[in-house]
């Protein structure tokens, strides 16, 4: 079982989308998959339809006491489930804090789970957290969409000096270019530059369509609902390269 | 996703075949459908081994082919699925000939040596339908299947509908499923459809069983029961003859010389009660039918054990001794041939009608001794014998006096098995296991020496076959094969030690008492007799 994360301490960057879209291109390639909304927002749960609540709530789900499994939904899609947001999850990084060795935890909580999947992504709320620094324990790739620009450049290198600096388990940072705004001069120059100079950066990047935006709309991954739209097929490559590097 | 567990299957009460608008209004307002699938056709095979034993053990095993790859699918007497692809197969076929999978692990364990053959075949039209939330979320499947049986008679099953829960949505789904049962005339109780199929054509599941069924009485003519018994055994020899003669699998051979030893044993040791004519026209008879079904049957313990013997080889490696495996089916091949070729011969099937004729053309006299009285005379005589005999045997005695003491107790057997509805069951169970323990060491005693003297023909077989050939028996097929008789050797030395220990159990003074419990069971108008030791050497033939 490989644990992905979207992870960025910025938010609005794309991070659901590509949680959304590449959980449902992986289990359109067979393998088993739980997408786990971790985001109090809950636009995960949102576009699967899925109403934002977990018995007990996040404190719950933390502390143990109710099995993790009781609270799997599954999503209209075959080899598709997903573990719900809940308004609680606002106060994950209280709830971790009271409990022994709290970076360990998500870590901990997934490790059952190993024989019902092969992939679990990881949608993370924005900022660098108790909650983050689990997530950063427990994954074994961060994606970490990017808006081409110098000042999202200096957070990814923000992120890798935070993660090299933490103690335990390192996850792989696998960064990529999101919201592409091909108007944009310096945004094309980016995306064209950076894949080739830094390991970390994926060739595959993600433009700003407005069929992604339509997810919200249609609640549904852009793949589902517009399987040959340019949107859908720029999901393809992203998740052929991460399939590619991480898994 | 995790395997559903928690389908419920749905029937249509009589012929009503509920459609998706009648679905949809059972479910509206609470729940909507989705836009439905179009129907695909699929094809049916319900398959089980001749002897029911899926059916018995509560599992319903299909093979679905259509427009999706074909697929068996298993299911318990719970309701729970489980399936694996299968590709194309074609029926009959052994558990070990499945593709590896789920389904074949859980088949494998309850259908063992035997084949899975079409039970009944039929065509269905099946329709995944979506059931929706408020959010338009689907929260449950509904997949209505619409079948018609093709065999073994034409028939149309009520519609059927498996509500299956979406993960996490268990709740709703049990709403819907009582939301159908409400209103849409369904009933939460269905049939298993291959039962249904199988109605349908006046047939039964588990109609056949290799047991002595018939149901007799105490008070009965002993010629009345014999004549039911017989009658029994006949339609169960009958009954193995296509599989015998097809070969689908050993145990219809064995089966049907089962059905051969228990008529000859009946004739044997309660033929008095019939004409004399019959045994004395009969007797010879189906002798000749078990001495026809031997050459076969031996090769097929010898093939069915070969796993364990070459795997059990120290010395030689099973490599070594594949020319043996080899020239065992070859000749098994030509046996079947020959026992083939009997069984459709004239005088099988003349044998067969002319035993039937006799028997069902019996007159039965009013007076006469009754079925518990000569049940009860002939088991009391036969328990003598075998421990008369039994107890004459010592550690130095020749093999040919423990081959006849292993005779007696199956003679006693076959007789307690033709009597066994008239005694006590618990009785007849506790009797029938004091004599297996002994009967189970005198036959891997027995077993091992026939096996001994056909390892050293089989050798010269081989030699013979490959004595003019430019390819002979390689040295080291032969030094397996001797280290093969060594095994065997040390393992009839071992039956013959613990020879003393069973025949202790078997003759202990609790043993006895069972054994008199159980003669006195049937309600017998007799005295007490003293098994065993009563009357030592008395009671002889």
């Amino acid at each position: 079982m490989k644990i992905l994360a979207t992870y960025n301490i910025k938010g609005g960057v794309g991070k659901t989308s590509t949680a959304v879209n590449l959980s449902y291109l992986a289990a359109q390639d067979g393998l088993r998959v739980l997408l786990w909304d971790l985001d109090p927002q809950a636009a995960a749960s949102y576009l699967f339809r899925i109403r934002p609540r977990v018995k007990g709530g996040g404190k719950a789900l933390i502390k143990g006491s109710r099995e993790i499994d009781d609270s799997i939904k599954g999503t209209d899609f075959a080899d598709l489930d997903l573990l719900p947001a809940d308004f609680t999850y606002r106060n994950l990084d209280l709830v971790l804090g009271a409990t022994k060795k709290p970076t360990r935890r998500i870590a901990r909580l997934l490790a059952p789970l190993s024989d019902q999947y092969d992939v679990i992504f990881l949608d993370c709320p924005p900022g660098i957290s108790l909650l983050s620094e689990s997530v950063l324990q427990a994954a074994d790739s961060l994606l970490v969409p990017l808006i081409p620009t110098i000042l999202s450049l200096r957070t990814l290198d923000q992120l890798t000096d935070f993660i090299s600096s933490s103690d335990g388990q390192r996850p792989q940072v696998l960064a990529f270019f999101s919201m592409i705004d091909q108007r944009k001069t310096l945004h094309r120059e980016i995306a064209e530059r950076l894949p080739a100079e830094r390991g970390d950066v994926a060739a595959a990047s993600i433009p700003a369509l407005s069929q992604i935006e339509r997810m919200s709309v249609e609640r549904a991954p852009v793949a589902a609902f517009a399987p040959h739209s340019r949107a859908a097929q720029s999901y393809q490559a992203l998740w052929a390269e991460v399939r590619d590097r991480t898994l | 996703m995790q395997p559903f567990s928690s389908d419920v299957l749905l029937a249509a009460d009589g012929p009503g075949q509920p459609g998706e608008e009648d679905v949809a209004a059972a479910l509206a307002p609470r729940f909507a459908l989705g836009a439905a699938g179009r129907a695909r056709t699929v094809r049916r095979t319900w398959l089980d081994t001749f002897d029911w034993r899926l059916h018995r053990a509560g599992l319903t095993l299909e093979y679905v082919t259509g427009p999706r790859p074909a697929e068996l699918v298993l299911a318990t007497a719970a309701g729970n699925l489980v399936s694996q692809p299968a590709g194309r197969m074609s029926w009959p076929a052994l558990v070990q000939d499945l593709p590896p999978g789920p389904v074949t692990a859980a088949v494998r364990p309850v259908a063992g040596i035997r084949a899975l053959l079409p039970a009944a075949r039929a065509t269905s039209a099946v329709q995944d339908l979506r059931v929706l939330n408020p959010d338009t979320k689907t929260i449950a499947w509904i997949r209505a299947d619409r079948t018609t049986v093709n065999h073994p008679a034409p028939a149309r099953l009520p519609a059927r509908f498996q509500v299956t829960a979406v993960r996490g949505y268990q709740p709703q789904a049990q709403r819907v499923s009582e939301l159908l049962c409400a209103a849409a005339g369904l009933n939460g109780h269905p049939d298993r459809p291959l039962d249904a199929a199988l109605a349908a054509a006046g047939q039964r599941a588990e109609a056949y069983s290799n047991k002595i069924s018939v149901q007799l009485s105490p008070g009965m003519p002993a010629r009345a029961a014999l004549q039911a018994v017989l009658l029994q055994l006949l339609d169960t020899l009958e009954a193995n003859v296509p599989g015998t003669i097809r070969d689908i699998d050993t145990e219809f051979l064995h089966d049907l010389r089962v059905s051969v030893r228990r008529t000859r044993s009946a004739l044997k040791l309660a033929g008095e009660v019939l004409p004399a004519r019959l045994p004395a026209r009969f007797r010879p008879e189906f002798k000749w039918l078990g001495d026809l079904t031997t050459p076969t049957r031996d090769l097929d313990v010898y093939l069915l054990n070969y796993g364990d013997m070459a795997e059990a080889l120290v010395s030689a490696t099973p490599t070594e001794l594949e020319p043996f495996h080899v020239h065992l089916a070859r000749r098994r091949v030509l046996e079947q041939r020959a026992l083939a070729r009997g069984l459709r011969s004239a005088h099988f099937s003349q044998l067969a009608r002319e035993w039937r004729g006799a028997l069902t053309g019996l007159t039965v006299p009013r007076t006469g001794e009754r079925a518990a009285d000569l049940a009860t005379r002939r088991l009391r005589r036969a328990h003598r014998r075998v421990l008369r005999e039994g107890r004459v045997i010592s550690a130095g005695s020749p093999a040919e006096q423990l081959h006849d003491l292993r005779k007696r107790c199956k003679e006693l057997r076959y007789l307690l098995e033709i009597f066994a509805s008239l005694f006590d069951p618990q009785a007849y169970q506790r009797t029938l296991k004091d004599l297996k323990g002994l009967q189970d060491c005198l036959g891997e005693f027995q077993d091992r020496q026939v096996q001994q003297q056909e390892l050293r023909e089989f050798a010269a077989q081989m030699m013979a076959d490959r004595a003019l050939s430019a390819d002979p028996v390689p040295v080291t097929a032969l030094l397996a094969m001797g280290e093969l008789a060594g095994g065997i050797g040390r393992a009839q030395q071992q039956a013959r030690d613990e020879f003393a220990e069973r025949f202790g159990e078997f003759a202990s003074p609790a043993s006895n008492r069972r054994f008199l419990d159980l003669t006195e069971s049937t309600g017998q108008s007799g005295g007490r007799g003293e098994p065993g030791g009563g009357r030592p050497g008395g009671g002889g033939e």
